[in-house]
C-alpha cells in the first residue's frame, strides 16, 4: 500500500468515526437528564409572611448563670446574665424561635449564596444571636469579643463536625456548612452554659422571632408552603400555608409549656 | 520500707490522682475545651499560663498536665527498677507500664482530635485502670512484705480462683460503667433502685441496655466480693495482710454501690460521679492486690517455703502459668 492509499484509509475511518459519534453541535440532542434551570423568583409577584409566637403556660424562671469559673466572664457580665431558653415577652410572646420555609415548596428553585457572612459573636461569654438561619455555603464568622478564651465547638448531625479555639479577645474564625440541617448546636466547653442553634437552608426563607416573638419570612414566591417553627426545648410545629401574589400572609404558631 | 518501694507507692498514688481527674474531665464534660492536642491553645503543653486555666480548661489542661508528670515518674520508676531490682520480670512489667502509659496518653489525643469517639474514649478509661493496676502490682512487688520469706503460704484453690474471678468481674463492669459514660447512658434509666418504676426496664433501647447492664453488674461485683471476703475471713482470718484487703474490699463496694446510686439520684452531680470512677479503680486495685497475694506461690521470687508447701497442695491452674 502505497502512501496515498494510506492517507485516504485513515481519511475514510476517521469520516465514519465521527459521523457515528454523532460529532457536530447543530445535530446534538437535548439532554433529558439535566435538572430544568431554576425559576428565578420575581420580586414583583412575591408574597410575605409575618407572624408570631406565643407561648401558653408559665414557663421555668429564666437562672441567673454563675461564671465564678472564669473570672473574665465574672467581671464582664457581673454575674446577671440569664439563661435564654425561655425569652418570654409580658404578652406571652416568644423569642428564639426558628421559623423557616420547609419541604417541597421550593424544590425546583435555586438561590445564589450570599456574600455576606452572618456573624456569631461570644461577648459577655454568651453567643450573640442565641438561635439564627444561615445558607448552605455561607460564610460564618464566629468572633470573640471577650478578654478570655473560647472554644466552639459545633455538632451537627449531617454537616462535619468542628472545634476550634479562640484563645484572644479578637480572634475570628470562617465556617461554611456544606448541608441542610436544622439545627446545628453551638456550644463551649470552657463555658458550660454557652450554647447557640443554627438553622442551615438552601434557600433564603427563615427568620427568627424577636422580641414581641415577631418574625418575618419576605420576597416568598407564590406557592404553597410548610412552614417549621423550631425551639430548643419546646420542639417544633408545622403549618402549610398558601402565599398569593403580592399577598402578606400572617401565620402564628402557640407553644405550650407544661405547669 | 525501702525509698524505691516509697516512690512506687507514690506513683500508683499518682496514678490514682490521675484517673481522678480524668474522671472530672467527663464529668464536667470538658474533653473538648482544650480543641488541640498536644498543644493547648498554640501553646506548648507547659507553658500554657496558669491565668488561662478557666472553666473546662481547668479540668482538661489540668488532667493532661497530670498525665504528664505520671509519664515522667513512670519513666523515672522504669529506671530506677531497671537499675536496683534483681528481678527480670518485675524491670519487665516496670517498663510494660511505661508503654502503657504512652499508649494511654496517645489515646487521650487521638480522642480529642476526633472529637471523643466512644470506642477510644472508652479504651482511654479502660487502659487507664490497668496502668494503675501495674502501678499498685509494682508498688507490691517492691514492698518487703511480697519478698517476706516467712509469709504464710495460701493453699485454697476456692479462694485462689474467687480472687481471680472478682477482679475480672471489677475490671467487665469498670468497662460497661465506661462505655455507660462514654455513650451518654449515664441518666438512661432516671430512678433507683427501680427501672422506671419497675424491677426490669419495661422498655428497652441501646442506652437502656448498657445502663440496666452495668446496674446488674453492680450486682454480680457485689455478690463476687461478699463470697470472696466472706470466705477469705472464715478460712484465712489469721493472716493480717489477707484481712485487710477483704475489709477493704468490702469498704469499696459498698461505697461504690453507694456513689453508683447518689451518681443517678444527684442527676450525675460532676464531684459524686468523679468519686465513683475513682472508687471503681481503688476497687479494681484492692482485688488484683487480694488475688496476688493469694497466688503469690505461682511467682518466681516466692518464699522457698510457700513454693514446695503450696505447689504440693494447690493443683496448677494451666491457665494461670508462673511467673518468672
Amino acid at each position: 500500500m502505497d502512501v496515498r492509499k494510506s492517507w485516504l484509509l485513515v481519511s475514510m475511518v476517521a469520516l465514519v468515526l465521527t459521523v457515528a459519534c454523532g460529532g457536530g453541535g447543530e445535530t446534538e440532542a437535548p439532554d433529558e437528564s439535566a435538572e430544568p434551570a431554576a425559576a428565578p423568583v420575581d420580586d414583583a409577584n412575591a408574597g410575605n409572611i409575618t407572624g408570631t409566637v406565643m407561648l401558653e403556660g408559665t414557663p421555668p424562671e429564666a437562672d441567673t448563670i454563675r461564671m465564678n469559673s472564669d473570672p473574665a466572664c465574672r467581671e464582664k457580665t457581673g454575674n446577671a446574665t440569664l439563661t435564654e431558653y425561655y425569652v418570654v415577652g409580658e404578652d406571652g410572646s416568644l423569642a428564639n424561635v426558628f421559623v423557616y420555609v420547609k419541604g417541597e415548596g421550593l424544590d425546583d428553585r435555586s438561590f445564589p449564596v450570599p456574600s455576606n457572612a452572618v456573624e456569631l459573636d461570644q461577648n459577655g461569654c454568651q453567643y450573640s444571636p442565641h438561635v439564627f438561619g444561615i445558607q448552605v455555603g455561607q460564610t460564618l464568622t464566629v468572633r470573640n469579643s471577650d478578654n478570655t478564651l473560647h472554644n466552639i465547638h459545633a455538632t451537627p448531625s449531617t454537616n462535619a463536625e468542628f472545634n476550634t479555639g479562640q484563645p484572644i479577645q479578637g480572634m475570628t474564625f470562617d465556617r461554611e456548612f456544606d448541608e441542610v440541617e436544622v439545627m446545628v448546636p453551638f456550644k463551649c466547653d470552657v463555658h458550660s452554659w454557652m450554647n447557640a442553634y443554627v438553622g442551615v437552608l438552601d434557600h433564603p426563607y427563615f427568620g427568627v422571632s424577636g422580641s414581641g416573638g415577631v418574625f418575618e419570612i419576605n420576597t416568598l414566591p407564590p406557592g404553597e408552603y410548610e412552614i417549621e417553627a423550631w425551639h430548643e426545648i419546646l420542639g417544633t410545629q408545622t403549618q402549610t400555608i398558601t402565599v398569593g401574589e403580592n399577598e402578606t400572609v400572617e401565620v402564628s404558631f402557640t407553644f405550650t409549656v407544661s405547669e | 520500707m525501702t525509698t524505691l518501694h516509697r516512690f512506687t507507692l507514690f506513683v500508683a498514688a499518682s496514678t490514682l490522682l490521675l484517673i481522678t481527674a480524668g474522671g472530672l474531665v467527663t464529668s464536667t464534660d470538658s474533653g473538648l475545651a482544650v480543641p488541640d492536642w498536644p498543644n493547648t491553645y498554640g501553646y506548648f503543653m507547659f507553658s500554657f499560663p496558669m491565668s488561662k486555666m478557666v472553666g473546662g480548661i481547668l479540668y482538661e489542661h489540668g488532667h493532661r498536665l497530670i498525665a504528664s508528670t505520671v509519664g515522667m515518674l513512670m519513666i523515672g520508676l522504669a529506671f530506677w527498677i531497671s537499675r536496683l531490682d534483681d528481678r527480670r520480670w518485675v524491670k519487665r512489667l516496670a517498663w510494660g507500664a511505661v508503654a502503657a502509659v504512652v499508649l494511654q496518653g496517645t489515646l487521650g489525643g487521638i480522642t480529642v482530635l476526633y472529637f471523643l469517639p466512644a470506642p477510644i474514649s472508652i479504651a482511654h478509661a479502660g487502659l487507664a485502670q490497668i496502668v494503675f493496676c501495674l502501678t499498685v502490682s509494682l508498688a507490691l512487688f517492691t514492698s518487703p512484705g511480697w519478698r517476706d520469706e516467712t509469709a504464710e503460704p495460701v493453699a485454697d484453690t476456692i479462694l485462689a480462683r474467687l480472687t481471680i474471678a472478682t477482679a475480672m468481674l471489677v475490671y467487665a463492669q469498670i468497662l460497661i460503667g465506661a462505655t455507660m459514660r462514654h455513650t451518654g447512658a449515664g441518666l438512661a434509666i432516671p430512678d433507683f433502685p427501680l427501672a422506671f418504676g419497675h424491677v426490669i426496664p419495661p422498655e428497652w433501647s441501646w442506652p437502656i441496655a448498657i445502663h440496666f447492664g452495668h446496674r446488674v453488674g453492680a450486682v454480680v461485683v457485689t455478690l463476687a466480693v461478699v463470697a470472696t471476703a466472706s470466705h477469705l475471713l472464715t478460712h484465712h482470718r489469721h493472716q493480717p495482710q489477707l484481712r485487710r484487703l477483704a475489709w477493704l474490699l468490702i469498704g469499696f463496694v459498698a461505697s461504690q454501690f453507694t456513689l453508683g446510686a447518689l451518681t443517678v439520684l444527684s442527676e450525675r452531680q460532676a464531684g459524686i460521679n468523679t468519686a465513683h470512677v475513682a472508687t471503681g479503680a481503688a476497687l479494681l486495685a484492692t482485688s488484683v492486690l487480694l488475688a496476688l497475694r493469694v497466688h503469690r506461690h505461682r511467682f518466681s521470687d516466692a518464699p522457698s517455703r510457700a513454693r514446695i508447701d503450696v505447689l504440693a497442695t494447690v493443683p496448677t491452674t494451666p491457665s494461670l502459668g508462673g511467673v518468672r
